[in-house]
């Protein structure tokens, strides 16, 4: 890797690698707020991922997997007509990782995490899920691997999700409505960490985001930094230099430092990441951690959190599950704080306009969360524009992290592209096919 | 008013031939003041150490009784400062040692040297914190030694020798010993591991070594204070009060103190 970038690395931001934080903490971030009853579970898999991350095999099989598996390296597209209509000509390439095998870049953690836990000699993973996406891909791995897997999911998100939780047990997987609490993807975490603490000794916890105490987030970029390292080449390869900016959604946080990492050491690059707006952050029904929460702790990590006053973590609001979360990766706060990732919020109804705006032009349809980097990436190349930049001479990557399948029923019903008899009979037909398959469900 | 601690209770029992007993309630539930009354209720009735739980959102370490009780509590709009109200209430009431039980995030949220400060003005004798280890506990160490309250870590089943060494050594008044792999509940027997942690921690150099989780009846206290310094009893307490209000508290209490 000798790009003329490289050079400018003594003037980045900390005068060292930002790529690499291996945690447990980023600045006054990260850390382990957690029950001692994991702390030994925790030094069981700091150690098993240290070693595997110097281990050739290991290294080798994850690149099996990424290659034959998941199907990587996922496309960089350029798209034109999107670029024309609607970011007044400024290049927009989209990094493709709803081409992998199961829809998004969720795929990647999941095989790696399997693969440790495997190597840990665990034989059950457990995992929570919001939308079902993280749950599914969970499940995937579960059998791919030949592990038994438990899926925590809101007892709310059961219900709107059916056919993600019928997908879940096709694969074989064991899904568990949460009924405690606020019934959300926080309380399917509150779960699956008291199912951990009962059952740590045959279990890993599968955490789906770059959240958690350490080394999950360290651990989670490490297994998405393939999305940032292919992005950085193939930008090089097709446009024949880096890109003026990179853009992405940030929910926990996942997907968006797996892209990030490839551009982090590289100043010439700004970095953008698109929090859910929901109703707006005027309101008080939103996901904007970073723009509007306070440093606090939650499920094992020191970050921003919303939170009350006195407190008690709020609950949050966006038309996309998998954003739907009050918390945030803390290496996600340590680069707010430093200045090097500008964080800002987008609204339901900007990433739902994006949503069908990529839909048209490109023949691609995304998934809501991937909708907010879009939506932003819009904004990003009018602002762009208006400080004077020449459009064709500027590009910008967008991560589009997943595809839009699983919210076809949500885009149809916001649009008000489906009839509402019609839509009620499949959403109850579907309800009545769940709960039917609950009583037989255990094996 | 004088303080009393966690350790002189314990020591005093010890004096008596028996181990301390400890009773754990969620503060504002059903609601302020009744939780005051239960919690004065348990001290009249044999408890040496009351164990006072903040409600929280995301209460990871407990089970099914204990977090419908805290929800009930935040719904009735239990308000974290109103636990210096509570600790006051009942140290006024009674010689009981009155810890608090509290995640984290509450605490970090007002300010952990304000939080410490009210605590104390308060007569609270220390804090039992079941997310927060010796690890991140800097910021705590501080403000417990500023303000003279006694920190209560926990040990459990799966800690390493020299976590239990660091958790010993970052302790004061006693330390929590869990003794199962799981959350807050009653269940019908103690768990075979409790022993194995409380020698760990006497042999890590524990003076005072309590242990809790599982434990709900006469008989698990006694069992358990054959070879531990306290006994921690809490969703017991908890379903009490709930079915039969702070009467039930009381007589659960003479039982398990072996006054009844």
């Amino acid at each position: 890797m000798s790009t003329p970038e490289n050079s400018e690395h003594s003037q980045s931001i900390d005068a060292q690698s930002l790529r690499h934080a291996s945690g447990p903490y980023f600045g006054a971030y990260g850390g382990r707020w957690m029950p001692e009853s994991l702390m030994a579970a925790m030094d069981e898999l700091n150690e098993t991922f240290e070693a595997a991350k110097n281990d050739p095999e290991f290294i080798a099989q994850v690149k099996d997997l990424n290659k034959n598996y998941s199907g990587r390296p996922s496309l960089l597209t350029e798209a034109k007509r999107f670029s024309e209509q609607y970011c007044g000509g400024v290049r927009i390439f989209l990094k493709r990782e709803d081409l992998n095998h199961t829809g998004s870049h969720k795929i990647n953690n999941v095989l790696g995490q399997a693969l440790l836990a495997k190597r840990m000699g665990k034989t059950r993973i457990i995992a929570e899920t919001g939308a079902g996406q993280h749950g599914v891909a969970s499940a995937t791995a579960a059998a791919l691997m030949g592990l038994e897997c438990v899926v925590y999911m809101g007892a709310e998100d059961t219900r709107r999700q059916a056919l993600n939780v019928a997908r879940m047990r096709l694969l074989g997987a064991t899904v568990i409505p949460v009924t405690v609490g606020s019934q959300t993807l926080k309380d399917a975490i509150n779960e699956a960490l008291r199912d951990w603490v009962a059952n740590v000794e045959t279990t890993h916890y599968l955490l789906g985001t770059a959240a958690g105490g350490a080394p999950f987030p360290a651990m989670v970029r490490y297994f998405h930094e393939v999305i940032g390292d292919e992005a950085r080449e193939q930008i090089l390869a097709q446009a024949g230099r880096l890109p003026d900016a990179v853009t992405a959604c940030i929910g926990g946080g996942s997907n968006a430092i797996g892209i990030f990492h490839g551009f982090l050491d590289d100043p010439s690059v700004e970095i953008y990441g698109f929090e859910a707006g929901g109703d707006g952050v005027d309101t008080d029904r939103h996901a904007a951690t970073i723009t509007l929460g306070r440093p606090g702790v939650l499920h094992g990590a020191k970050s921003y959190l919303m939170q009350d006053e006195d407190g008690q973590t709020v609950e949050s609001h966006s038309i996309s599950a998998g954003l739907d979360y009050p918390g945030v990766g803390p290496e996600h706060a340590y680069l707010a704080d430093i200045g090097r990732v500008t964080y800002e919020p987008v609204t339901d109804t900007e990433a739902m306009d994006a949503f069908k705006a990529l839909c048209r032009t490109e023949g691609i349809l995304p998934a809501i969360e991937s909708a907010h980097a879009l939506a932003g990436t819009i904004r990003l190349a009018a602002r762009k524009i208006a400080e004077g930049a020449v459009p064709q001479e500027t590009i910008i990557i967008a991560n589009l992290s997943g595809r839009g399948d699983k919210d076809v029923g949500t885009a149809a019903a916001w649009f008000n592209m489906i009839d509402e008899k019609d839509a009620e009979a499949e959403i109850s037909a579907a309800n009545a096919q769940n709960s039917g398959s609950q009583n037989s469900e255990e094996k | 008013m004088t303080r009393v601690t966690s350790a002189q209770k314990i020591a005093a029992a010890r004096a008596e031939g028996r181990p301390a007993l400890i009773g754990y309630l969620p503060a504002g539930y059903p609601d302020v003041a009744t939780s005051i009354e239960a919690a004065v209720a348990l001290a009249e009735n044999g408890v040496d150490v009351i164990e006072i739980g903040i409600p929280y959102s995301d209460p990871v370490m407990d089970g099914q009784v204990i977090q419908e009780a805290t929800v009930q509590a935040l719904a009735n709009g239990f308000k974290v400062p109103q636990i210096f109200e509570i600790v006051r209430g009942i140290t006024e009431r009674t010689d009981a040692a009155v810890m608090v039980m509290t995640y984290w995030n509450p605490v970090l949220r007002l300010g952990v040297d304000e939080f410490a400060r009210r605590f104390a003005e308060a007569g609270g004798a220390g804090l039992i914190t079941p997310d927060l280890v010796p690890d991140e506990s800097a910021e705590w160490m501080e403000a417990s030694e500023k303000h003279g309250l006694e920190r209560v870590f926990l040990i459990a089943p799966s800690s390493t020798e020299a976590r239990v060494q660091r958790t010993v050594d970052a302790s004061s008044g006693f330390v929590y010993c869990v003794s199962l792999m799981g959350v807050t509940g009653a269940r019908s027997e103690v768990s075979s591991a409790a022993q194995a942690v409380v020698d760990a921690a006497h042999n890590a150099g524990a003076e005072n070594a309590c242990v809790g989780l599982g434990v709900s009846r006469r008989e698990h206290v006694e069992e358990i204070g054959a070879y531990a310094d306290g006994v921690i009893v809490g969703t017991a307490l908890v379903a009490a009060l709930r079915d039969g209000g702070v009467p039930a508290v009381g007589a659960l209490a003479a039982e398990l103190s072996g006054r009844a």
